[in-house]
């Protein structure tokens, strides 16, 4: 949260620059003394995860850049020329595919994470919002990326979502055009979509400064979801307790992200992406990747019209409302207690919307077809009903539990109800 | 100084200034800059001249048996070219209007909204000319080669989600919204015709 400034320039050199470039006393204020709820559990560790994922990114994908071609001839034998001749190229590679991978994981975990604990609650409504649009900016991202080995995942994947956009009323064709350079995928699109996708990471980086900013005004929120009452009793330094706390979860993530890179570095892509981009056959089955399956789910719930919306658009305005209604979850959530801790029935809803997430996820890569279509019909619109009519009413009919009184109360006489979610008080 | 003066003017009942001026003068080329900026920013990512270049193609059809089709590249984009048999153009052409999910033509050759019938389809009835793209989500439909699925209708079936067009590639079955989009062409010869 805003505090007074601590810090005290130790030499010469820092009082000279502290009053031209007060930098260090922003980092020090920042990320060392900076009062931090002292319950913090380990699913507050997913913000540090997701930074480190970020710079990983742009690292290993700054290098790529430099053995990749993006041309719709050479694009699918550069990658080749990458795994087998560049020195470690396979490395880099391994680790930028699966990095994006691990990356949506620790997003998706981050973000269940906020909606249990209900961090986008009032004060914290624009660090909300701002984590929703880094997430759409990941999804652009990511889409482009995948599209550069141009396999036929690639380019089929790029055909599919590029033509989505094209059911947009009067603007569509244009923009479809506007993408693909020229009548199809092709040559045109390859090469924007390269430079899109070197050009939006380094939005994204703008927009954490923003969401770091965002969350230091408010403060962390924590498992309790009440504020800070008192700094002294409540809080630790962020140096070394999270400091520590964040290191030792980033190490334990890339064992996993590891595990991924050197035993199973195809596990989550599809092998068809290793048949070069050919526009005269389409693969039997396209699907995106596991972490766009909800949405690409949700996208082909849609098989009827609804009026003047056709199924097509219908399915467009539903995946993208599924996204736009994030936006808007701090003013639909009706309860006035954060945590979901305190809020038993609230939990239940919660879990079978995880679970629902996870449903859509299975039904995404499964064919549209019989049986298949009406569970994801059903999975869409739970997923609609939590957020546009359960959380609303919840909040008005449900009876919370007694919340502590204050945080430094929560950790010496943890609530029962902690058990739900397997949560450990800082020390 | 212009004649448009400014409501501060007004109210205070004074001349236009020197600094009214650089206020209006300061937006005026801002709003206009910003225009001609972003026109030329967003149209570069419009087709460019080579790819308009290659916007016609000429097609042998000599070599093509009755019965059989062939897939050519027109705009980076496939193009099913059947040879029809007698029985298939029969078949089309008896086919109700009221049969067809897409009642329009999608015929870029006919100027109107026609009706989707068999010969508001074709030039030559012998031939069925049409984009290889599903309208759903662009696929590339199956049965132009031999010993590919043609569908429930004896015409194409795009694999990706089940869309099922006939032998004059109409849509008949599946989420595909429309018939498949006939391009402009012209018959040159009796065996050659030109796309685009």
């Amino acid at each position: 949260m805003s505090h007074e400034s601590t810090y005290k320039p130790g030499t010469a050199i820092e009082r000279w620059l502290d009053k031209r470039l007060p930098i260090i006393r922003l980092g020090y204020d920042s990320f060392v003394d900076f009062p931090t709820p002292k319950n913090l559990n380990y699913w507050w560790t997913f913000g540090g995860i997701l930074a480190v994922c970020l710079v990983i990114q742009i690292l290993t994908g700054v290098i790529l850049a430099m053995h990749y071609t993006p041309n719709s001839a050479l694009a699918f034998n550069s990658v080749e020329h990458i795994m087998r001749d560049v020195n470690y190229g396979w490395l880099m590679r391994y680790v930028h595919a699966n990095g994006a991978s691990m990356f949506f994981l620790a997003v998706y975990i981050h973000m269940f994470r906020g909606l249990f604990y209900g961090s986008y609650k009032e004060p914290r409504e624009m660090l909300w919002i701002l984590g929703v649009v880094i997430f759409l900016l990941m999804m652009a991202t990511a889409f482009m990326g995948y599209v550069l080995p141009w396999g036929q995942m690639s380019y089929w994947g790029a055909t599919v979502i590029t033509n989505i956009l094209g059911a947009i009323p009067v603007l569509g064709e244009s923009i479809r055009t506007l993408l693909w350079g020229g009548p199809s995928v092709d040559n045109p699109t390859l090469n924007r979509f390269f430079s899109l996708h070197y050009l939006l990471p380094f939005a994204i980086a703008g927009v954490v400064v923003l969401h770091v900013w965002a969350l230091h005004i408010p403060g962390n929120n924590n498992p309790a979801g009440i504020p800070v009452k008192d700094v002294k009793k409540d809080t630790v330094p962020f140096h070394p307790y999270y400091t520590v706390k964040d290191g030792f979860a980033i190490a334990a993530f890339l064992v996993l992200f590891s595990l991924f890179v050197f035993y199973g570095p195809n596990t989550l892509g599809h092998p068809d992406n290793y048949i070069e981009a050919n526009p005269l056959s389409t693969p039997a089955h396209i699907v995106p990747e596991w972490y766009f399956l909800p949405f690409y789910a949700i996208l082909r719930a849609i098989t009827f019209n609804i009026g003047p919306i056709t199924s097509k658009l219908g399915g467009v305005i539903a995946m993208f409302g599924a996204i736009a209604v994030l936006f808007v979850l701090p003013w639909l959530d009706t309860s006035k207690v954060r945590s979901m801790r305190y809020r038993p029935t609230a939990q239940l809803w919660f879990y079978l919307f995880v679970i629902d997430c996870l449903a859509l996820g299975y039904l995404g890569s499964q064919p549209a077809e019989g049986k298949f279509v009406m569970m994801a019909q059903i999975a869409t619109a739970y997923y609609f009903l939590f957020f546009l009519v359960i959380l609303p009413l919840l909040g008005l009919f449900e009876k919370p539990k007694p919340q502590p009184r204050s945080i430094a109360e929560s950790v010496l006489k943890p609530h029962q109800s902690d058990a739900g979610i397997a949560v450990q008080p800082a020390e | 100084m212009s004649a448009s003066s400014d409501t501060h003017n007004t109210l205070s009942g004074e001349e236009p200034t020197r600094r009214d001026f650089i206020h209006i003068f300061g937006a005026s080329v801002a709003a206009v800059g910003v225009i001609g900026v972003a026109v030329p920013l967003v149209d570069q990512m419009n087709p460019d001249a080579s790819v308009l270049a290659l916007s016609t193609k000429e097609v042998d059809l000599s070599g093509v048996p009755v019965g059989q089709a062939v897939k050519v590249m027109w705009q980076g984009k496939p193009v099913f070219i059947r040879h029809r048999t007698g029985e298939e153009i029969k078949q089309a052409e008896e086919t109700p209007l009221s049969a067809l999910k897409d009642p329009i033509a999608r015929n870029d050759n006919l100027p109107g909204k026609d009706d989707a019938e068999d010969k508001n389809r074709v030039i030559n009835p012998a031939w069925v000319v049409v984009v290889g793209v599903c309208t759903h989500l662009g696929c590339v439909p199956l049965g132009t080669s031999q010993g590919e699925s043609r569908g429930d209708f004896d015409g194409w079936f795009c694999p990706c989600h089940g869309s099922h067009y006939d032998v004059a590639g109409r849509i008949r079955k599946g989420p595909a919204p429309e018939n498949l989009l006939v391009p402009p062409y012209q018959f040159l010869t009796d065996t050659t015709i030109r796309i685009g």
